[in-house]
């Protein structure tokens, strides 16, 4: 856990939290002031996916499209066609819930280098409702060819994940949440697109989980190694491409796998497991996250609750794994 | 100007020649649009564009857009006239393979600036590269699109055309193919679009109206185009679905289907004739 510098206590009631956007929107800032071919282009809700602070420092690089998805990510492919590095944003379940022929076409097939900005994804969008808390997008965009798909596991990891795709020349999806989300990381902490990152050791099991969801996973390995169960817990920020050599291994030592994420299993980190490991090394796997249904208005952490997606519910389904 | 229009007017023969050969030999394909397209793809690969063949990256060029990827037998084949690649390679559409793929990838072929055949989409991206043009201070290159009518029922359209107004992209030349079918019939049946010109008007862009199958008229209308800048223009060409080939003229039926071995055969002789017919009428 030391050699990739995280907070080490995920327990401390004083962990500091912050929404994962706003690391999105200091790191879009900051490639903006690296490379000057990076621009952005927005769906009406530049202050809510944090791309006001890109626009207010280089407004001849910013595009308001209006509430036009399907506009918003095609005037990003003909950027692109010019030699820019586009990031298109709005909320995940319009961009890229509405707009996915979009970027199949004129982003993935055209390979082109736009990067695709889905904010407000999952259940803790809270009291907006099922309309607007995004479960699908992974599976979405995890199946087109030459798109890289990242969920962010906090506010510091969004940055370093922004400042990271900006400097690729593929066409790429960044899942970002609404709500605060405890950090764990540290500005030392590594990232780089397609690695995965055993975030603690283990030996009796292996919890796989990506974005909002690796706060809750080292919190139910914590919980676990007061019970004498010794999971190891693998952050997985890059989706797509899998960091497949780190998740084999793993499940080969421990035999047991369990995935976590804020979406759908069907499609989604926990497809991608299964996919993987039924192919390579059969091994047992748990899918937690939104099983084959839609998310309601409530407040966060009572959804994350009711949809059994807290350390507690990890913790659960590790005992009964391991039994 | 390097060719007359006499010489323009044949070359669009022989283009719509080049459709017949390829749908045949392809066994499917698009044969109304494309032919309908022949003079303004003629007007713009031997006129009106600043391209290179020979350097089809080049950074000075002007960017050419077809939005209904569906017609693109007519690029290729007024590609392969310019210069692009070897006349010999059109027999390869929509083979194994193939640069030429049945809807065109910007990947594949050199030239192509866009992947496109899913509707609705050229707009926006001619009004993307309008737009990283001015950040990046270039007023001296243009961005035609070519549309189709029947494309014109995607909202992704008037999206674009409400942006490229906002931002008033002057560079961006808009070319409507109004042959006036699609593929379930008329288009004022499938879902009218007039009063097509007063659309765009009051979406505030500058309209021209033309005759798309007069060489001449494509390349004053663009002419006209390139002189307006306080607005985007789009110019209306009004063209004969199937043009060239009487029995495949107006018909919707052709929008999807490519011509049998006796009809392409039919199709060649009367092409043929056409060219005799300019040839005599400028002499």
């Amino acid at each position: 856990m030391n050699d990739l510098n995280l907070i080490k206590d995920v327990l401390d009631k004083d962990i500091s939290s912050e929404p994962i956007r706003k690391g999105f929107g200091r790191g879009l800032l900051n490639a903006g002031k690296i490379n000057v071919n990076v621009v952005a282009a927005c769906a009406d809700l530049t202050e809510s996916t944090q791309m006001s602070l890109f626009k207010k420092e280089f407004p001849e690089r910013f595009v308001e499209v209006g509430v036009a998805e399907q506009n918003l990510v095609t005037v990003g492919s003909g950027m692109a066609a010019m030699g820019k590095i586009p990031f298109v944003s709005s909320y995940a379940a319009f961009s890229p819930g509405r707009n996915w022929e979009q970027i199949r076409t004129t982003v993935c097939l055209n390979d082109q280098p736009v990067k695709i900005v889905g904010s407000h994804a999952g259940v803790s969008v809270g009291p907006d409702g099922a309309t607007h808390q995004m479960l699908e997008d992974i599976a979405l965009m995890r199946v087109l060819p030459n798109m890289v798909v990242i969920a962010p596991g906090d506010s510091l990891e969004a940055e370093r994940a922004t400042l990271a795709i900006a400097s690729d020349q593929r066409p790429a999806y960044i899942r970002l949440a609404r709500e605060a989300t405890p950090i764990i990381t540290t500005d030392k902490t590594p990232f780089e697109i397609g690695k995965a990152y055993v975030y603690k050791a283990g030996k009796d099991l292996t919890i796989m989980s990506t974005g909002t969801m690796t706060y809750q996973a080292l919190a139910a390995a914590a919980k676990l190694e007061k019970d004498g169960i010794h999971a190891e817990v693998i952050h997985i920020p890059t989706i797509k491409p899998l960091d497949e050599k780190t998740i084999i291994a793993s499940a080969k030592k421990t035999g047991k796998v369990i995935t976590v994420e804020e979406g759908q299993i069907i499609g989604g980190l926990g497809g991608a497991i299964a996919e993987l490991l039924s192919q390579t090394s059969p091994t047992k796997v748990i899918r937690m996250g939104m099983q084959d249904r839609f998310g309601e208005s409530g407040k966060p952490d009572e959804l994350l609750e009711h949809f059994g997606l807290t350390a507690k519910h990890i913790a659960v389904q590790a005992h009964h794994l391991v039994m | 100007m390097t060719h007359s229009i006499e010489d323009l007017e044949l070359i669009a023969v022989e283009i719509r020649q080049d459709i017949i050969k390829m749908l045949l030999h392809a066994g499917s394909g698009h044969s109304a649009g494309p032919l309908g397209l022949a003079d303004i793809f003629t007007a713009l690969y031997f006129d009106i564009l600043k391209h290179d063949p020979k350097n089809p990256d080049w950074e000075e060029r002007d960017m050419l857009l077809l939005s209904n990827g569906h017609c693109v037998p007519v690029r290729y084949a007024a590609m392969a006239r310019a210069g692009y690649f070897d006349l010999s390679e059109l027999k390869t559409l929509r083979q194994l393979g193939s640069r030429l793929q049945g809807h065109p990838e910007r990947t594949k072929l050199p030239g192509m600036e866009t992947t496109s055949g899913p509707l609705g989409c050229g707009l926006s991206q001619a009004a993307g590269m309008a737009l990283a043009m001015r950040m990046n201070d270039i007023h001296h290159r243009w961005v035609y699109v070519v549309l189709g009518d029947g494309e014109l029922d995607e909202g992704n359209i008037w999206e674009a055309a409400m942006l490229t107004s906002k931002y008033n992209l002057n560079n961006v030349i808009g070319i409507i193919d109004r042959n006036n079918i699609q593929i379930d019939g008329p288009t004022e049946s499938v879902m009218p679009l007039d009063d097509l010109k007063a659309k765009w008007v009051s979406f505030g862009w500058h309209v021209i109206e033309i005759d798309g199958n007069n060489i001449e008229a494509v390349i004053d209308a663009c002419a006209m185009a390139r002189a307006v800048v306080d607005k985007p223009v789009m110019i209306i060409a009004h063209t004969i679905p199937g043009k060239g080939v009487d029995f495949m003229e107006y018909d919707f039926h052709w929008h999807g289907s490519p011509p049998n071995a006796e009809q392409a055969k039919k199709a060649l002789r009367e092409l043929r004739t056409l060219q005799g017919k300019i040839r005599s009428e400028h002499e």
